[in-house]
């Protein structure tokens, strides 16, 4: 069941997304959102371009397998919360940089924790639905 | 004093289980990474216990924000002792299960999983924060949980669940305690609680939100009438794992209730009537049990929950030479209980089951194999002057000072279960010719040297480090000695972490 307006939705829908999901993100350290939901935009984004193309499809852009963004999202997570030892400071302390970079704003070590937590999800929920996905698939063909 | 490394011991294990997810589906390449992981974690853990031994209390505030605010790591010296003995049961959990464990379950992800639970087991001993330990606790049986689903068999699914289930229910008594604990009081850092409890009015109140800690605790470490679940679903994950599972785990709830009723609830008459009940409640019907199990793993099971009562008697006699054989016992019965767990897997290789009915004939084959393995269950009968006379000996001083008879007869009817099963285990499985009926299936003896050393070197090494335990009690004795001072006044605790 393929159908022209959902895959042509998709084509629009699946940047803006990603992009809403990094917004998401960025947002993340006063606001509401943060890592979690924004990899949980992102992962929806890749579901719903599965959906309108097949499973396969959608390996065919992520190049990777889903699975191996865990490990990178956990050694960035891992390694901004061991960091400020460096400097002499208690494990998971913020390091911050003097001057906030123009768009994205004050750059902390704790960004690229949420980073980490961003790309675990992806991997995480990726890999859950697609090893269903093409269970299901298999099955039906 | 604040040192910025007390989580040395919980960073390595993350790190090399963030580095074997890298290597995933390679699984030489994860044994290495596993076997060098937990060797650092002993240095690591042993430069902490060091530490802590010479210059006291270590304490470290996770993100700079100063306690009660934020969430404090202290190392103390029960805390130091239990990470140093975690980590070496841990490295032999790690070389055995090099061998012990299947490819098929390696390339579903068994070693990061286990170094996740090492991990979570590190960060339990050392958090000062009682939400805190509640979240290691669940990194704990999140990993567990899988460890014991992985193979996906239906006896182990049979026992997963059961498990699950009871877990569960303990970790939502545990929360609610919390919950309530930190509506009574306002603060979940434990040396804070510490001062405010005793300043709450109404008493009762705490004594009964005290008992939530109590069931959620008792359920985790088998305590009677909860422990059921344990003889249930042990036995049915592969040995290494059963090994993790049935040293570290239940000493994880062990220590929970050590560290909870001395710092926050100081046991009053009430709970320490309550507790010397469960104690020889759990004594009793742990031996019952023992007495009538032919799967090797079955009866070290129940010999887990008979034992765990010796421990929570110790605790709820609170006095300073009971919890020095408490905590010995602690120390004593990882080592052991690991080491009879991994024995158990090396005779499933020998000879391909573990129902003692058609065992037999090991000491004639093996004779060296045999004569370690006698090592390790003499110390857990308690054959003096190996390391389980020494904390038992303490345990019947405490008992008879405190007036606590009852406990006595108990502790000598637990003992002496524990000693005829192991010698009914002994005849059986170690003297008695393979029974004629039975074919014998051997893995063991066509491996090459390098495999069959793999298997034994991590019961050699465990086996000696209990030796080490029980020919220099005195070390010990010092050490469980400082222990119990620590836990009894807790006044040093509470000003490292609020400073003065």
């Amino acid at each position: 069941m393929k159908s022209p307006i959902l895959q042509t939705a998709t084509k629009y829908l699946l940047p803006i997304l990603l992009l809403f999901s990094f917004f998401l993100l960025l947002r993340g350290h006063y606001y509401p959102g943060g890592g979690f939901v924004g990899g949980l935009v992102a992962s929806i984004a890749f579901v719903l371009h599965s959906f309108a193309n097949g499973t396969e499809a959608t390996m065919k852009i992520l190049k990777h397998k889903p699975l191996s963004l865990i490990p990178v999202g956990l050694s960035l997570s891992a390694l901004s919360m061991v960091a400020p030892m460096m400097f002499g400071l208690p494990p998971m302390t913020g390091l911050w940089l003097e001057e906030p970079i123009p768009v994205i704003g004050m750059i902390g070590s704790s960004l690229f924790f949420d980073l980490g937590v961003y790309l675990v999800v992806i991997g995480v929920v990726l890999t859950i639905l697609f090893t269903i996905a093409l269970n299901n698939e298999e099955e039906s063909k | 004093m604040i040192d910025n490394y007390i989580l040395a011991p919980v960073f390595i294990h993350l790190f090399s289980a963030i580095l074997q997810l890298i290597a995933w589906r390679k699984t030489v390449t994860q044994r290495v990474i596993s076997i060098v992981g937990s060797l650092m974690g002993v240095i690591l853990s042993a430069q902490l216990f060091s530490k802590v031994y010479k210059g006291g209390i270590l304490t470290m505030n996770a993100s700079n924000w100063d306690s009660p605010f934020g969430i404090v790591f202290v190392a103390d010296l029960l805390s130091t002792t239990l990470v140093l003995i975690t980590s070496i049961a841990a490295l032999a959990v790690s070389i055995f299960s090099a061998t012990g464990i299947s490819r098929q379950r390696m390339l579903y992800g068994y070693f990061p999983i286990f170094h996740f639970l090492v991990m979570g087991l590190n960060g339990a001993f050392l958090t000062g924060d009682i939400f805190n330990l509640y979240v290691w606790f669940e990194v704990i049986i999140i990993s567990s949980f899988v460890l014991m689903t992985l193979g996906g068999r239906k006896t182990q699914l049979e026992g997963a669940v059961k498990y699950m289930a009871m877990n569960i229910l303990a970790s939502t008594f545990f929360l609610t305690g919390i919950a309530i604990l930190y509506g009574i009081t306002g603060s979940l850092n434990m040396a804070d609680l510490a001062i405010r409890v005793k300043l709450i009015e109404n008493q009762s109140l705490i004594g009964i939100t005290s008992c939530f800690f109590l069931i959620g605790f008792g359920i985790k470490s088998a305590v009677f009438p909860l422990y059921y679940w344990l003889p249930s679903s042990y036995h049915t994950p592969p040995s290494a794992v059963a090994a993790t599972f049935g040293g570290l785990l239940t000493k994880v709830g062990i220590y929970a209730i050590i560290r909870v009723f001395s710092l926050i609830f100081v046991p009053d008459d009430f709970t320490k009537n309550l507790l010397m009940v469960l104690a020889i409640l759990t004594i009793i019907t742990g031996s019952l049990g023992a007495l009538i199990k032919i799967n090797i793993r079955r009866l070290f099971s129940y010999l887990i929950v008979c034992h765990i009562g010796f421990m929570i008697g110790g605790i709820a006699m609170f006095t300073k030479i009971a919890l020095m054989g408490t905590i010995f016992y602690l120390i004593h019965d990882i080592l052991v209980k690991t080491n009879m767990f991994l024995i158990a897997g090396l005779i499933r290789q020998i000879r391909g089951t573990m129902n003692m009915a058609s065992l037999g004939g090991i000491y004639a084959q093996y004779p060296k194999i045999s004569l370690l393995i006698a090592i390790v269950l003499f110390s857990l009968v308690g054959i003096p002057p190996l390391s389980g006379f020494w904390p038992k000996l303490y345990l019947f001083e405490a008992s008879f000072t405190n007036n606590q008879y009852a406990f006595a007869g108990a502790l000598i009817f637990g003992s002496f279960v524990t000693l005829y099963t192991i010698a009914k285990m002994w005849s059986e499985v170690f003297w008695k010719d393979v029974p004629e009926s039975v074919v014998v299936e051997n893995n063991f003896e066509p491996m090459p040297l390098f495999k069959k050393t793999l298997l034994v070197l991590p019961i050699g090494l465990l086996a000696s480090v209990t030796l080490y335990v029980g020919l220099n009690a005195e070390v010990i004795i010092i050490l469980v000695g400082k222990i119990a001072d620590q836990l009894i006044s807790t006044q040093p605790y509470i000003e490292a972490v609020m400073g003065k």
